[in-house]
């Protein structure tokens, strides 16, 4: 006798509200909501998780998120976090932070949550440029590029040269794990997912201070269509900000304890 | 048909109303799957659609790449 | 540092306040250095831990009531303090925190200002403290202690006061008070209520996901949520006044003033009623809501109002306020740090009685 039997082999997250989103057709911010959230529900946490939403496209994420959310001043969620998680560390808190928030109004903050590594994990939505006021320039736009605040194109000898966090962050000895991953292909978001849910993971490990960031697709503001950001992301902007692992504190212990356990006695 | 002699077949299920027309899915599909529809969704653009649904392999690369979620996928066997 | 165990103890004004804020329950204090109130980020990071609490010296004071804003909206009872420039670092993070509706406890320990201004006492903030420094129409309870042992038993009011209401609440110290030493009783379990909080971001366990924003996006819904936040102020200027008259019944001149200053002007009492004069003293306790029926309900007898302050003339304007014009208004103050003697006091509200006195016979 034969049955019929239906698998669900993806549907939405439970961490999601099932709401279609406000970002513009092809934003990443829709891609990184959607991996948080699988992540939320595949690590169990969602009845224990924060979210905080910065000021940005991202603001309405409350909207989004289907777990308790909050707002924070610009740029200031770290230090939000670091309240609630000090409060209440068995909550797993995340910052999501577009590249003005993290980069520009934010620096203390993010500089400061990370040099005391603090237990939270970082999102960082990095696309170059500010999406919610118009289109400006963020401390990430890139050299040559044009935004309503670079008419002629951002001249590095006036105003800096992108700034590139993860970096930075990694000369901080108290964080734990320090990563820069893309949206611009299957390939690179699948990598996104495992850099963020190592980044959540390690928080419910309790190791310490995680920051992803995440180069993402701005096709408004860049001017072009949604596949060509794409492009552009490969073609201009991971050369200036290279994908990898900066640094993976938790897993060089890890690795450390494993070899020791491995040395003859005496 | 599987080795076991089940008849698997994947179905996609696509919010379409949701989709904002980016293209991702339809770039990223490696079986040619989809496409963009000649109708226009309530959003007015052309939402994507399964346009052959029996080349689905159920790989999920366009629920990877959608920014708006608008992808189901189901696994349908009979035994 | 004094230990205290019910008894009197004798203790400075910032030590008090952190001690009796541990005494309330408060287990999450975040802040920065700046003098006049290094002893309570000093004392914090002694007894906090002791008491299983956080003590965290933050970046920044801005960063410090954020860290506030954080650990309030998952239910904790959490404080920051500051003095002067400060807490204009931190009237975004209250606007923020009377926008979400969550409670907090902000202590300034004022001194002289504008800009960088000094390390001396003020009251140069009053505006600041009641007008709201930050942005949007949001108002806070202020309370003006004037006595280390009042510091103590605000500071215990202010977090019963900001979750009663889910909104800051300031505490408005002064360099004098925050270093001068006094006896304090601080009870070892203080009268507080700490109510439940299901809106807290405590995680989404068997409910609905609790949302903490101050955004809306909507023109009617914002104005909504003001019209709320408004009547939650009119409670507060209903049931939250509070202030004190000394020999106030038969005096013919009122002196107002607020914290410390009310100190010199109630020792000015004396010797002015020795002399004759039939003087009382006003002084407001809660800065906002001010207590304008209590002193309008003064204009019957009172012939004119001496307000006394340390900056260029603030809460002055309140008092011309509640008296609307019926009665003249004079103000008397000392700034950058400068403190008037009782002597000052005495000569002002003399020559003020001989003026109103000289105009007075013209008057049917």
């Amino acid at each position: 006798m034969r049955e019929v039997v239906r698998e669900v082999v993806y549907q939405m997250p439970e961490s999601l509200k099932p709401v279609v989103t406000h970002y513009c057709s092809g934003c990443g911010h829709g891609i990184v909501q959607r991996l948080i959230a699988e992540i939320v529900d595949e690590l169990g946490i969602r009845e224990r998780t924060v979210g905080i939403s910065p000021v940005g496209c991202a603001v309405l994420g409350y909207d989004y998120f289907n777990f308790d959310v909050s707002e924070a001043a610009h740029g200031r969620t770290p230090a939000v976090a670091t309240g609630m998680k000090r409060a209440r560390p068995d909550l797993v808190v995340f910052s999501y932070q577009g590249d003005g928030d993290l980069a520009a109004i934010g620096t203390a903050e993010i500089v400061h949550a990370a040099n005391r590594g603090e237990n939270i994990t970082v999102i960082f939505v990095n696309n170059g440029v500010y999406g919610m006021t118009g289109g400006q320039m963020a401390p990430t736009t890139l050299a040559g590029q044009v935004t309503k605040t670079t008419p002629r194109g951002r001249m590095p000898e006036d105003v800096g040269a992108p700034l590139r966090v993860p970096e930075m962050l990694a000369l901080c000895d108290e964080t734990t794990f320090l990563a820069r991953c893309a949206l611009n292909s299957p390939r690179n978001i699948r990598a996104a997912k495992r850099a963020l849910k190592k980044a959540f993971q390690y928080q419910v490990d309790g190791a310490g201070f995680s920051l992803v960031e995440i180069v993402s697709p701005c096709p408004t503001y860049w001017g072009v269509e949604p596949l060509e950001a794409l492009k552009w992301i490969e073609e201009k902007v991971i050369p200036r900000y290279p994908l990898g692992v900066f640094k993976d504190a938790a897993a060089a212990a890890a690795a450390a304890e494993g070899a020791g356990a491995e040395a003859p006695a005496g | 048909m599987d080795g076991a002699g089940v008849e698997t077949k994947f179905e996609l299920r696509i919010r379409s109303e949701w989709c904002k027309s980016c293209g991702y899915c339809i770039a990223s599909c490696p079986k040619g799957v989809l496409e963009f529809s000649d109708e226009l969704n309530a959003r007015g653009v052309h939402p994507a659609v399964a346009a052959r649904p029996e080349d689905c392999t159920g790989c999920r690369t366009c629920v990877v790449v959608c920014p708006d979620v608008a992808f189901e996928v189901f696994k349908n066997g009979s035994e | 540092m004094a230990q205290n165990d019910g008894d009197r103890t004798l203790m400075c004004g910032n030590d008090a306040m952190a001690e009796a804020a541990i005494r309330a329950g408060c287990r999450c204090y975040f802040g920065y250095p700046i003098t006049p109130q290094n002893e309570v980020t000093a004392y914090m990071s002694k007894r906090m831990p002791e008491a299983g609490g956080t003590f965290l010296q933050s970046e920044s004071e801005l960063a410090a009531v954020n860290m506030v804003f954080g650990a309030a909206a998952v239910g904790a009872r959490a404080m920051t303090s500051s003095s002067s420039p400060g807490i204009s670092l931190k009237q975004e993070g209250i606007s923020y925190l009377a926008g979400c509706e969550l409670p907090a406890v902000i202590a300034n320990v004022m001194r002289g200002g504008p800009g960088l201004g000094s390390i001396g006492p003020s009251q140069s903030d009053y505006f600041q403290a009641t007008r709201g420094g930050g942005h949007g129409d949001y108002r806070h309870l202020v309370l003006a202690p004037s006595t280390v042992q009042e510091l103590v038993d605000h500071t215990i009011l202010a977090f019963d006061l900001a979750d009663r209401y889910r909104n800051p609440v300031m505490v408005l110290s002064d360099g004098i008070l925050g270093q001068m030493m006094e006896p304090v009783v601080i009870p070892d379990e203080p009268e507080t209520h700490e109510p439940a909080k299901p809106w807290a971001l405590t995680g989404a366990a068997g409910r609905a996901p609790n949302v903490v924003k101050s955004l809306y996006l909507d023109v009617l819904e914002l104005e909504a949520h003001n019209r709320d936040l408004q009547a939650k102020y009119d409670r507060m200027e209903r049931d939250e006044v509070r202030y004190e008259t000394l020999e106030a019944e038969d005096a013919e001149v009122m002196l107002v003033a607020f914290g410390t200053v009310a100190r010199i002007c109630r020792s000015a009492l004396g010797a002015l009623r020795d002399r004759g004069h039939r003087v009382g003293l006003f002084r407001p306790i809660t800065l906002w809501p001010f207590p304008v029926e209590a002193l309008r309900a003064t204009r019957e007898r009172v012939r004119a109002y001496l307000v006394v302050e340390m900056n260029m003339g603030q809460m002055v304007e309140d008092v011309r306020l509640a008296v609307e014009g019926r009665r003249p208004v004079e103000f008397y103050g000392r700034s950058g740090g400068a403190v008037m003697t009782v002597e000052q006091v005495v000569e002002r509200v003399e020559a003020l009685a001989a003026r109103e006195a000289a105009s007075g016979e013209g008057a049917s």
